[in-house]
């Protein structure tokens, strides 16, 4: 047996570093431990902030007894490698233990252990935890807001249709495959509006009239998302184009006209055309407002997708345009076939960046009275009947965004890495 | 030829023209069937309406031109505490997201996803309407730092109170044009000479001691008013003295801050990781410490690739800083687009001066960061 | 070359299309709000986002209150049907906007009748459905029992975009005490506000204060305090520049009032028709041409009466059986000591 150097840790006496190591670190996390949820405080003899600082110096002690170089242990090793380089390295993992350790049980308890969700009324709600009797009861109405309940199958019905001729899409037979740009850009557009006209709106084929003001929930953030980004796209395209244009008057009013829109803040797009753009109208002329509000995001959006195409086409060498223009193509065919193809091939993330943006941006329609989501939770949490449970609702509102952005900026990630290496 | 040229361009003015025609004719025409002028005069009119948050000396006597200031004001102070604290969170995260240390790194990565996926306006609610509600109220608060109070009214910090308090402004005003200079001098003398002063602790040192000399010499002298608390009736309390900071702007930087550093941190690192490994190993292989390699190699570069993306992630911090109109802080949008254009009824001019101003923020900022990038820029030689 | 020529036509087409629409609606009839009403078929009526017993929608999103059912009166006389009417919930800032660009046709949404508004900017306020006057709420807890025990700091909730912001600086000012007013876009976040402890005083019109205690977690903790600091005559306010159709909203109105005045319910309506008072029989379209002069048949009264019912069932039904204002105060007939007085149809 060698020499202990406890300040050097070293291989020959792993097993007392090892132990003494281990000793440290549990004492550090139970003296924390004790103190956050039992409210007792062994090291309490030692004058007040020592003692607070405790487990921290616990902790880093027992890391530094294990920081063995080459131990022969491959989990330490790793452990090392990962977690424990330095003791700068050591005080923060050890922290961020502790704030795992301090903030996952509560959370824990609140969501799951002391959380209610049998019953229907306010006074189910017993435990300490969430209440999600009240999101129960609320569903319907956070899903399709004010729609009548049982009419509700034609917004679902609408949805599992367009949803079916989103994926036909995979399934074309070879000899259509030209077409699908066509299908997914013009003739899936028009059915989804012919829809939700029919189907969501109602008031023809024995179907009852369902005013947009009574749209809402989730279904209508779904319903204002895919309008927009199937809108904004084309006209950014265009925008982007103009920007690019050697004609002055097109490329300047096409700047000026994206230079505004990405200046000015959507609630303020918003605000005009809900409750002023009438007034640019003619005297009785009526466009409904959720039509408005869409035109507003749409024209709000595009500009952002027009800024994210441009990068796209300035990255393209010139050789491109030359070649094209070599073998006798007009501006819109070298556009059409040879620039605009490889260009938003470039920009796919770029734009799935800016539909993650547009889709975060819907709550905002609630600002001017169209209740979606967070609209309905607005509505919620003031009834009267349901006070004190706003954090459930957001909550609750949190988790679905966050599945369906999350989810998209992956898929967005993966189709970035596969068009990385297919160049 | 020329045909193919103009035609176009004739078309699209033609088309620009048409619909701007189209909407202020209709304008015209519906304003005055319902007998409503347009015009900038009401500015000058008195307001009569009170602020809660002003910088500048305000109340319902003055001008609707001093409430669009006072909005405009409280619109920039949020936008420049948000973006100072973010491009510091932003910063952190980001260079943890790189760290070796498999903990840091995964709390880095699960802070981003989590809060880059959730819209920003359900996290200024969160924030105001369910975390900041369940703060104690004024009389149950305790003692924060020994000094401050966090109360469900809001925070209630001390006071500053200064004498001669223009000598301190001029003595930190000197102190800048001497770090000023001798930063330059210091350049100068590392690129003729290759000497390195240690130029941040210098600057440090300068930007200390010179104002703190005016205590000694200049007769300045600085108190703190502490807030106390006052009974307003039997069970109402608040807090007085001390310098009382909102919860609406608390919760609004709060949300700002966290939603947008999560944008700068992923800017930042693939600013970093932009930079080529070779440089990484160059810098080290001549002898330069990690520290250094990270200040005098890689983030001069990685900075021209972090800060045209961050430009934009400041001017979306500036425009959803609008969102201020959801909960109660008296920004833009709810002072002058809100109050002052309900008292007046003067929608259209409120609304264009409100657009304007924000796209004036927008294009002030974008010039700046550009001459900014500019001058970090590496200039060939 | 043709392609060009193509494009240039079809664009002018479209211009000239836009311009005929343009003069078309401009020789239109007298009134074109209710030429456009009765086009679409449903009245577009502004409400407020929520006010239990003047405008507050159930969670199956019917509309109830005495707001809604001046709404309704003109739905019933335009339309025939009382139910064909477009709610448009409007925040407080929004309104008059949405009022002047012609987002909706009527505002019903307890709007003060004040000069500057009725001369400034383009409104015209037809009548008064509901006098009241800006009053204060507090924690009984407080101790508070008057205004004259508020010290100064004290913090005070309300709506932007309201008289209430206005009067509450001039009774502050006027009593030297120093305030934070704390303003919000919403009613339910004032009211969430006040109710979490972020202020100590809830200012609004009286009826609001009364209505929106209904919607505190524990409503019988606060007090509206007696005084009462302005005078608030809440309204239907309609667009300027149509004459016409201010005079029905009007008149939609003033109906419900007289008819309780001559003891004419939706219950009783149809034996009023044989009454022998004329001005009763007036009421219910069964003497005299009121309407033609609004271009309405003569059974418009008769549909306000028999559909909405008159002004003091719909005050019972939305407000004192609500239990918000039980006591009608100044809202009662000028017959029986309040000041509901409107002039004759005749």
């Amino acid at each position: 047996m060698s020499k202990v150097n406890l300040l050097k840790p070293n291989k020959e006496n792993i097993n007392l570093f090892l132990g003494l190591g281990v000793l440290f670190f549990t004492l550090g996390i139970l003296d924390f431990y004790l103190n956050n949820f039992y409210e007792k405080n062994i090291t309490g003899f030692l004058p007040g902030f020592i003692s607070f600082f405790t487990p921290l110096i616990f902790g880093m002690i027992g890391l530094h007894f294990v920081r063995i170089e080459f131990s022969g242990i491959k989990k330490l090793d790793e452990l090392n490698k990962n977690i424990n380089t330095s003791n700068f390295n050591a005080a923060l993992s050890f922290c961020i233990i502790l704030l795992l350790i301090f903030s996952i049980p509560p959370l824990l308890n609140w969501f799951i252990f002391d959380a209610n969700i049998a019953g229907d009324t306010k006074e189910a709600c017993t435990g300490g935890g969430a209440c999600w009797v009240y999101i129960k009861v609320w569903f319907n109405r956070f899903m399709y807001g004010m729609y009548p309940n049982a009419e509700q199958w034609r917004v679902n019905a609408t949805f599992i249709i367009v949803l079916v001729l989103m994926g036909l899409g995979y399934f074309f037979p070879l000899r259509f495959k030209k077409y699908l740009t066509l299908y997914y850009v013009i003739f899936l557009p028009i059915i989804s509006f012919l829809l939700i006209y029919y189907l969501i709106s109602g008031g023809e084929f024995g179907l009852e009239w369902v005013e947009t003001g009574a749209w809402g929930g989730l279904s209508l953030t779904f319903i204002v998302s895919f309008f927009s980004l199937i809108f904004c796209f084309p006209i950014g395209m265009m925008l982007a184009l103009g920007r690019r244009s050697d004609l002055p008057v097109v490329k300047y009013s096409s700047l000026t006209f994206i230079e505004f829109w990405r200046g000015v803040p959507l609630i303020t797009v918003l605000f005009m055309s809900a409750v002023m753009f009438p007034m640019f109208l003619p005297d009785g002329t009526y466009v409904d407002k959720l039509i408005r509000v869409i035109a507003a995001i749409v024209l709000f959006e595009a500009a952002y997708t027009a800024e994210v195409i441009r990068g796209g086409l300035q990255a393209l060498p010139r050789g491109q345009y030359d070649a094209a223009k070599s073998l006798g193509m007009g501006y819109w065919r070298l556009h059409l076939l040879v620039i605009l193809p490889q260009a938003l091939k470039l920009v796919i993330p770029g734009i799935a960046n800016t539909f993650l943006a547009l889709v975060k941006d819907t709550p905002l329609i609630f600002v001017v009275g169209l209740l979606e989501l967070a609209g309905m939770l607005g509505l919620a949490k003031t009834n009267p009947k349901w006070l004190g449970f706003s954090m459930e609702g957001y909550v609750f509102a949190g988790i679905i965004f966050w599945i369906i952005c999350y989810s998209m900026s992956k898929y967005s990630y993966n189709l970035e890495l596969k068009y990385k290496t297919d160049r | 030829m020329k045909l193919k040229k103009i035609l176009p361009q004739f078309l699209t003015l033609l088309f620009i023209v048409l619909i701007f025609g189209f909407f202020t004719m209709n304008a015209q025409e519906n304003m005055d069937t319902r007998g409503i002028e347009f015009g900038f005069g009401f500015l000058k009119q008195e307001a009569s309406f009170d602020i809660q948050f002003s910088l500048i000396d305000y109340d319902g006597s003055k001008s609707y031109a001093r409430a669009y200031l006072v909005g405009l004001l409280n619109t920039l102070l949020v936008s420049a505490i948000g973006i100072i604290l973010c491009t510091i969170l932003g910063v952190v995260i980001g260079v943890a997201r790189l760290s070796p240390n498999y903990l840091i790194n995964r709390t880095a990565s699960v802070y981003i996803e989590f809060f880059r996926n959730i819209p920003l306006l359900l996290q200024i609610f969160f924030w105001y309407f369910a975390a900041l509600r369940a703060l104690p109220m004024p009389e149950d608060a305790s003692l924060l730092l020994g000094t401050s109070y966090m109360t469900i009214k809001g925070l209630y910090t001390p006071a500053p109170i200064w004498n001669n308090f223009d000598v301190f402004l001029i003595s930190l005003i000197i102190s800048l044009i001497l770090i000023f200079f001798f930063n330059r001098y210091a350049k100068r003398k590392q690129e003729e000479a290759g000497i390195q002063y240690p130029k941040f602790l210098i600057s440090l040192g300068i930007f200390l001691i010179i104002p703190a000399l005016t205590f000694i010499f200049g007769g300045v002298d600085l108190q703190w008013s502490f807030p106390e608390l006052k009974q307003l009736a039997k069970t109402s309390f608040t807090y007085e003295g001390g310098v009382g900071i909102p919860p609406e702007l608390i919760a609004l930087t709060l949300a700002l801050t966290l939603y947008t550093a999560t944008f700068i941190a992923e800017n930042v690192r693939a600013g970093i990781q932009g930079i080529g490994k070779g440089q990484k190993e160059a810098a080290a292989s001549i002898g330069l410490t990690p520290g250094q390699v990270l200040k005098l190699v890689i983030m001069p570069q990685a900075l021209r690739i972090i800060i045209p993306p961050t430009t934009n992630q400041y001017l979306n911090l500036t425009k959803n800083s609008s969102l201020a109109a959801a909960i109660a802080y008296p920004d833009l949008v709810l002072v002058f687009a809100g109050t002052a254009m309900m008292q007046t009824g003067r929608a259209i001019e409120i609304v264009a001066i409100t657009m304007a101003t924000y796209l004036t923020i927008s294009l002030s900022i974008s010039l700046f960061m550009n001459w900014y990038n500019k001058s970090i820029a590496i200039k060939e030689k | 070359m043709f392609k060009y020529l193509k494009q240039l036509t079809s664009l002018v087409a479209m211009v000239a299309v836009l311009f005929t629409f343009t003069t078309e609606t401009m020789a239109a009839k007298k009134s074109k709000t209710l030429k456009n009403t009765q086009k679409k078929g449903f009245v577009r009526c502004g409400v407020s986002q929520g006010l239990p017993g003047f405008s507050n929608a159930d969670a199956a999103g019917n509309w109830t209150g005495v707001d809604v059912d001046v709404c309704r009166a003109v739905a019933a006389a335009v339309l025939g049907d009382a139910s064909k009417v477009k709610y448009t919930p409007l925040s407080a800032k929004e309104r008059f906007t949405a009022l002047t660009s012609g987002e909706i046709d009527i505002l019903s949404r307890n709007t003060t009748w004040t000069l500057s508004r009725d001369a400034d900017i383009g409104l015209t306020f037809v009548g008064v459905n509901f006098y009241d006057g800006q009053g204060f709420m507090v924690r009984k807890s407080s101790g508070i029992t008057s205004t004259s025990q508020f010290k100064n700091g004290i913090s005070a909730c309300t709506n932007i975009g309201t008289t209430t912001e206005l009067n509450m600086r001039d009774f502050f000012n006027s009593k030297g005490i120093s305030y934070t007013p704390v303003a919000f876009e919403k009613a339910d976040e004032v009211v969430a506000a006040y109710d979490a402890g972020r202020c100590d005083t809830y200012t609004t019109d009286k009826s609001g204060l009364a209505a929106q205690r209904t919607k505190m977690s524990n409503p019988d903790e606060h007090i509206v305090l007696p005084e009462t600091i302005s005078k608030e005559p809440l309204g239907p306010v309609v667009r300027q520049g149509d004459s016409v159709w201010e005079d029905i909203v009007r008149w939609s109105l003033n109906t419900m009032i007289e008819a309780e005045e001559y003891g004419i319910t939706s219950g009783n309506a149809d034996m009023m028709k044989t009454s022998d008072n004329p001005a009763i029989k007036r009421l219910v379209g069964a003497e005299g041409e009121m309407g033609a002069a609004f271009g309405l048949d003569n059974d418009w009264n008769y549909r306000i009466i028999t559909q909405v019912g008159n002004y003091g069932e719909s005050y019972k039904r939305n407000i004192a059986d609500t239990g918000i204002l039980p006591d009608r105060g100044p809202n009662e007939l000028w017959t029986k000591g309040g000041i509901l007085y409107v002039p004759p149809s005749r």
